[in-house]
């Protein structure tokens, strides 16, 4: 973990930052403009969200269809279960993401500005709050938080602007995506919070940055998030969190919207959003987590499918019916053991429920599901009948 | 070229009624659920007729016509 850039400067642990300290570890506030969209598409930075867009593109969107109102969105839902980063962030570095989010909002020539807080997230919100009691009049005025409940899909970006706009955290139609017709109909950038505190860095320096935010999950010693430098192999970051606090059977890389990778092959992949890209997986929101090889690999896939099932948030058929038929079939597999109708089920359904949602939740969990399928593919064709252990 | 049109279903407003698909049978199948599964690409012109009752005749006006786009990566 050399040389953190967002998590320079005091502990983490010593908490919310003030802005005195803050100005005087990283100086003022640059400008926004078209030349920090122009650095922003040169460095190649990526959101930290999970879809791993192009930032400095998404900004030139929305910059072009603004007309001076635009509005952004910090996107602080943080409901990937594991995912802790978002938090440590806002609850640590609240005015890096400020910054951020005002030269997003200076960018992009937005009047408004949104923390968007998942409201379980009491240390963050406290944070951030208190943060922006510190900043000028001005800021004060454009920024108002909004606290998401927390459900999975709360924190897809048509999601955010929905309970916005209309005080229901749940997905709308795209198109229009947010970018074109987001809250109040004005074009809208929403922002993962780190994505943001990158910028809030990129601004200021002219350069790339070159750290990740990485949670390590499961079965490490001491799980936690770590900064490490793009690149860094990710046994490296499970060292930081301790090392493996048992054999490993396999490692899910980007959270529950990622992929199921052998040990073998997991502990020399680069933490490199562009890397991974490459080898077809992705770092999506940084989630690593290292499933034990005590667990059986099929309960753990079905368990995850079922909470993935029950997050989906019922308005689409093909994905509130098609998700729960592949949970069920799952856990039928779990419970009562392979069935050759049930595994052809599975990749029929899969079939039939990717790309079918008005969001992408459908399509995240068919592609955990295809990846498991692919990597625990023995599992699934001989496990034993085993009685799920009631809670 | 003539204008090209595609069928998209709003997967929100569509509650499975499945009248599409027996008016267009030809480019609407139903899937595990009853929900429509549109065969992707441009409506050749002579089923143009159809596809226009199958948007019509929705109940609750779900499903319609689009000029035919070329993909490309849009951000979300
Ligand atoms: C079901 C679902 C849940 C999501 N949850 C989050 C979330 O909790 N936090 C987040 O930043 N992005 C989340 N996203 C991604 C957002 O839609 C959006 O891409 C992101 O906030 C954009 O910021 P970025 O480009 O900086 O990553 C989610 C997407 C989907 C489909
Ligand atoms: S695809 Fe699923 S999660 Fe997304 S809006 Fe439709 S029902 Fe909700």
């Amino acid at each position: 973990m050399s040389a953190p850039q967002l998590l320079a400067g005091p502990d983490p642990s010593r908490g919310s930052e003030r802005r005195a300290e803050h100005v005087a570890r990283l100086g003022p506030l640059p400008k926004g403009g078209h030349a920090l969209i122009e650095l922003l598409v040169r460095t190649g930075l990526t959101g930290r969200g999970g879809a791993g867009f192009p930032v400095g593109l998404k900004w030139r969107a929305v910059a072009a269809a603004s007309h001076g109102s635009a509005v952004v969105i910090a996107n602080g839902a943080e409901g990937e279960p594991h995912s802790r980063k978002d938090r440590l962030l806002m609850t640590s570095r609240p005015h890096l993401i400020l910054d951020g989010a005002m030269l997003a909002a200076a960018s992009v020539n937005a009047k408004q500005v949104v923390l968007y807080i998942g409201e379980e997230h009491h240390a963050a919100m406290r944070s951030m709050s208190g943060a922006l009691t510190e900043r000028t009049e001005h800021e004060r005025r454009m920024v108002r938080i909004v606290a998401a409940p927390p459900r999975y899909v709360a924190g897809d970006s048509s999601a955010t602007v929905h309970l916005v706009d209309a005080g229901i955290a749940t997905p709308t139609t795209t198109p229009p995506s947010p970018r074109d017709r987001g809250v109040g109909g004005a074009a809208t950038l929403v922002q993962n919070v780190e994505t943001l505190a990158h910028v809030a860095v990129i601004a200021r320096t002219g350069i790339a940055t070159d750290t990740v935010l990485i949670t390590v999950a499961g079965g490490v010693r001491a799980p936690g998030v770590f900064e490490v430098n793009v690149g860094t192999p990710l046994g490296g970051a499970v060292q930081l969190a301790g090392g493996a606090s048992e054999p490993v059977r396999a490692v899910l890389v980007g959270g529950y919207f990622g992929q199921w990778v052998e040990p073998a092959e997991a502990w020399s992949l680069p933490l490199d959003p562009h890397a991974l890209r490459a080898r077809g997986l992705s770092l999506g929101c940084g989630v690593i987590g290292l499933v034990p090889a005590s667990h059986c690999a099929v309960c753990e896939v079905a368990g995850i499918m079922r909470y993935l099932a029950s997050e989906s948030s019922a308005q689409c058929g093909p994905c509130f019916f098609g998700l729960r038929a592949l949970a069920d079939a799952c856990t039928r597999i779990a419970e009562r053991g392979t069935d050759p109708g049930d595994l052809q089920r599975l990749q029929r359904w899969s079939a039939e429920v990717q790309g079918r949602g008005a969001c992408k939740h459908p399509d995240g969990v068919v592609m955990f599901l295809q990846s498991a399928m692919k990597t625990f593919g023995d599992d699934f064709a001989h496990h034993p009948a085993h009685i799920r252990r009631s809670a | 070229m003539t204008k090209q049109f595609e069928l998209v279903v709003d997967r929100i407003k569509c509650d499975g009624r499945g009248l599409c698909a027996e008016i267009l049978p030809e480019r609407i199948r139903l899937d595990s659920w009853g929900y429509p599964i549109v065969a992707p690409g441009p409506i050749p012109e002579h089923l143009m007729g159809l596809a226009a009752r199958a948007v019509d005749d929705c109940p609750v006006l779900a499903i319609a016509l689009r000029r035919a786009q070329v993909q490309k990566q849009r951000p979300k």
